[in-house]
């Protein structure tokens, strides 16, 4: 470009306010980004979950068990693919801090009814033939240094007795895509049954179904619930993403309240950038006064500054998105397994550029059109 | 030294106003969100905290981290009423053994399931905890499936007021009265009779899962638990209530406190740019009137000092701005999951004094970083040319 050392001259006029205007952006898409990813993480479960799956857990409430004999009565109902259980654990590794989930899982059918979490079919057989074999979810692996071949110990909750259960570690799942969870813990459901005290032998914690077809999903939620009817343990049936939606609803509002403070985050961090940005343009009035004089057009005029506004706002979204993804791993770290695992999409990273550039030309228009319009000679006149 | 009067600055800001408006601004957004953030925080582990009394103890079985985990039998919480400490009443101790279940409940206004923490407990309950009120209609009647709701339940949840009927566990229960617990935990749950919930859910009847006792006195605490940690015939853990639920609350506090942490942390960096930004074109369009004030004698102490002063209006007007903006908040209820029994729990952001005057601080902090570099340019600059500069 033909003004390229102009707007590099203007630029770098006063180094101070340059470095502060691009550490602002910077600050801002950093704090965008962040807060972009917290959110996804509260809301993920609605998103991924599968609209082809069930999950029928105890009508009473999540924590009452169903029995075990439930299995196959399901899985004869028409439309039902595969059926496989789970129970929750709750154990504790070294510390109560360091929470994961951990399900005692059916081996026979888990692979079928989650595809999507991989593990290789070594491993797998390695685990079908370990009684206290464990499968391991890659992010919680990389948490706490396991590989395969390790041996590590768990403690049981004080319902399940309250020593301590060996595992070894045989495999490790990764997901499908990069929002699956990869914090699960799986174990031999005989394993688990013959260890536990006497009143959890048969009882299962929840079932999940996997359905021929999406569409069939509620014949066959009101077919299991129906079958059950008038038992002693009732169920209650719903598609895997109603289910991951109740969890997220009794997160409702945390949600809300991300979302208004991100708004008020990043609304305040663009309005003093943009501020500067039309401060600095309007202290050089009579500088874009001289170049119309000598011939610069106006449009000419105006995309000098608006190219200035520009290069600073994409410098600093550069800056503060590189500096999230650095940053954001970290802070999964610190978090400790609070949080689901926050992934920085490229949505999200062009979502803020996006508003970075806006905020960038909103900015040098306003006083750039200005600057355009103004007649030479007032302005001139001004100094 | 002379200083330089303190109009001069408030004249200053009204001629510069824009720019004085949005310094006001980012720091009074950086402040907003740093208290509504901490009082969030705070809202919640005031939520669970105050669900505990200094003078009561809670039993659990040793190793249990929660009352889902815990069991206790019948034969232990009658050893235990007997041991030192143990308030009485008409001769009677006063214990309450508790079950806690949880139950699917449409949450308001979604009509999604929540999951909600239904505590059996002993009839005597409300002596055991005193701070507790029946404020609508009475307490159950032992032996009959009735229940009394928290004053946040009946706000949260759809059918839960007196007079209702409510389906769960296998049973049909009548709503007989609304209790108030003051803001605490115990507001989002809903009681019954401990021996009737038991039975519904098909528990052994002579196991509950934890033993909350009143003691005759704080002091007797220490008393209390070291005979019932000695007593051969028990294997319980014993601690004071409002320990108990402080620990319940260290998860979510932990994660609101880092996240709003480093929110508030990296806006505050941000803020303070700002800040430096409109400072240094302040001084830069000042340059004459800094030679000036300084030809007349001022001195460079006294530039500086009118700087600063200048920064901190700023900023404690966007501090306490901020501050105020965020009051409406307080007390206002919401949602979240308490991680340590999976059940939903409501509380309220409370933004106490101390959060406030926390928040100026924290401006205060961010004008005087933002101010002290600019001012410190401004005192510098040599008097003869900048006069001479236009």
């Amino acid at each position: 470009m033909r003004f390229r050392r102009l707007v590099q001259a203007n630029l770098f006029r006063k180094k101070a306010r340059l470095l502060l205007t691009i550490g602002s952006f910077t600050v801002a898409l950093f704090l965008f980004a962040f807060l972009a990813v917290v959110r996804e993480a509260f809301t993920r479960g609605g998103g991924i979950a599968s609209a082809s799956r069930l999950v029928v857990i105890n009508r009473v409430s999540l924590i009452q068990p169903l029995p075990l004999s439930y299995r196959d009565k399901i899985s004869a109902l028409k439309g039902v693919e595969a059926v496989t259980h789970n129970n929750w654990f709750g154990g504790v590794y070294q510390d109560p801090k360091n929470f994961f989930p951990q399900f005692v899982i059916d081996p026979e059918n888990q692979r079928t009814v989650m595809p999507e979490l991989i593990v290789s079919d070594g491993q797998w057989n390695t685990f079908l033939k370990d009684q206290q074999g464990a499968i391991v979810g890659a992010r919680t692996a990389e948490r706490f240094g396991w590989k395969v071949g390790d041996r590590i110990s768990i403690k049981s909750p004080a319902y399940f007795g309250g020593q301590a259960w060996q595992f070894n570690i045989d495999g490790i799942y990764h997901g499908e895509r990069r929002t699956d969870d990869e914090s699960q813990f799986w174990f031999q459901w005989k394993y688990f049954e013959q260890n536990v005290p006497p009143n959890f032998k048969d009882m299962v914690g929840w079932y999940v179904v996997k359905l021929e077809s999406p569409d069939d999903a509620l014949r066959v939620s009101k077919a299991i619930d129906a079958e059950f009817a008038n038992s002693p343990y009732e169920t209650k049936t719903d598609t895997e993403s109603q289910f991951a939606a109740s969890w997220v609803n009794q997160m409702g509002n945390i949600k809300f309240l991300i979302l208004s403070i991100g708004s008020v985050v990043f609304f305040t961090l663009l309005l003093v950038t943009g501020n500067t940005m039309a401060i600095s343009v309007r202290e050089r009035t009579a500088e874009l006064a001289i170049l119309k004089a000598i011939g610069f057009k106006d449009g000419t005029v105006l995309l000098l500054v608006l190219t200035e506004a520009l290069a600073i706002a994409f410098v600093g979204a550069v800056l503060g998105l590189a500096l999230a993804t650095l940053a954001i791993p970290v802070l999964g770290a610190a978090l400790n397994g609070l949080l689901p695992n926050l992934i920085l999409s490229n949505s999200m990273i062009a979502a803020g550029v996006g508003f970075a550039l806006a905020t960038g030309v909103i900015s040098g228009l306003l006083p750039g059109i200005g600057a355009m319009r103004l007649r030479v000679v007032d302005a001139l006149r001004r100094i | 030294m002379i200083v330089i009067p303190v109009i001069y600055n408030f004249r200053s800001a009204k001629a510069r106003w824009t720019s004085a408006i949005v310094a006001v601004l980012g720091i009074a957004g950086t402040v907003g969100v740093f208290v509504a953030m901490l009082a969030l925080a705070q809202g919640f582990r005031a939520t669970l905290v105050s669900s505990g009394s200094v003078d009561n103890a809670i039993i659990l079985r040793a190793g249990a981290n929660s009352e889902m985990e815990s069991g206790i039998t019948l034969s232990n919480i009658s050893i235990l009423q007997d041991e030192p400490g143990v308030a009485r009443q008409n001769g009677q101790p006063l214990v309450t053994s508790e079950v806690v279940v949880v139950a699917p409940f449409p949450l308001l206004p979604t009509n999604t399931d929540a999951n909600v923490q239904v505590r059996g407990v002993s009839p005597n309950v409300l002596t055991v905890r005193p701070n507790i009120k029946i404020v609508e209609g009475r307490m159950f009647r032992p032996g009959l499936a009735e229940l009394v709701v928290g004053s946040n339940a009946v706000k949260s949840y759809a059918g839960m007021n007196v007079g209702n009927k409510i389906r769960f566990g296998g049973g049909e229960w009548t709503v007989t009265g609304v209790f108030d617990a003051g803001g605490s935990a115990f507001d989002s749950e809903v009681w019954c009779d401990a021996r009737v919930l038991n039975g519904v859910y098909k528990r052994p009847g002579q196991v509950f899962q934890s033993a909350t006792v009143h003691l005759t006195s704080p002091d007797a605490f220490q008393k209390f638990k070291d005979a019932a940690s000695k007593d051969p015939r028990l294997n319980v853990d014993v601690s004071r209530e409002i320990d108990y639920y402080a620990k319940q609350s260290e998860t979510f506090t932990r994660l609101i406190t880092i996240l709003g942490g480093l929110v508030a942390g990296v806006m505050a960096i941000g803020a303070i740019f700002g800040a430096l930004n409109t400072m240094y074109s302040a001084v830069a369009e000042r340059t004459r009137e800094i030679a000036v004030m300084r030809a007349l004698g001022f001195g460079a102490a006294a530039v500086v000092f009118s700087f600063l002063i200048e920064a901190v209006l700023i900023s404690f007007v966007g501090g306490a701005l901020g501050s105020i903006a965020v009051l409406p908040l307080n007390g206002f209820t919401t949602g979240a999951m308490n991680w340590q029994t999976f059940s939903h729990l409501a509380f309220a952001f409370r933004i106490t004094p101390n959060l406030m005057i926390g928040g100026i601080i924290f401006a205060l902090g961010m004008g005087i970083v933002g101010g002290l570099l600019p001012a410190i340019h401004a005192a510098r600059q040599p008097v003869a040319q900048a006069l001479r500069e236009l």
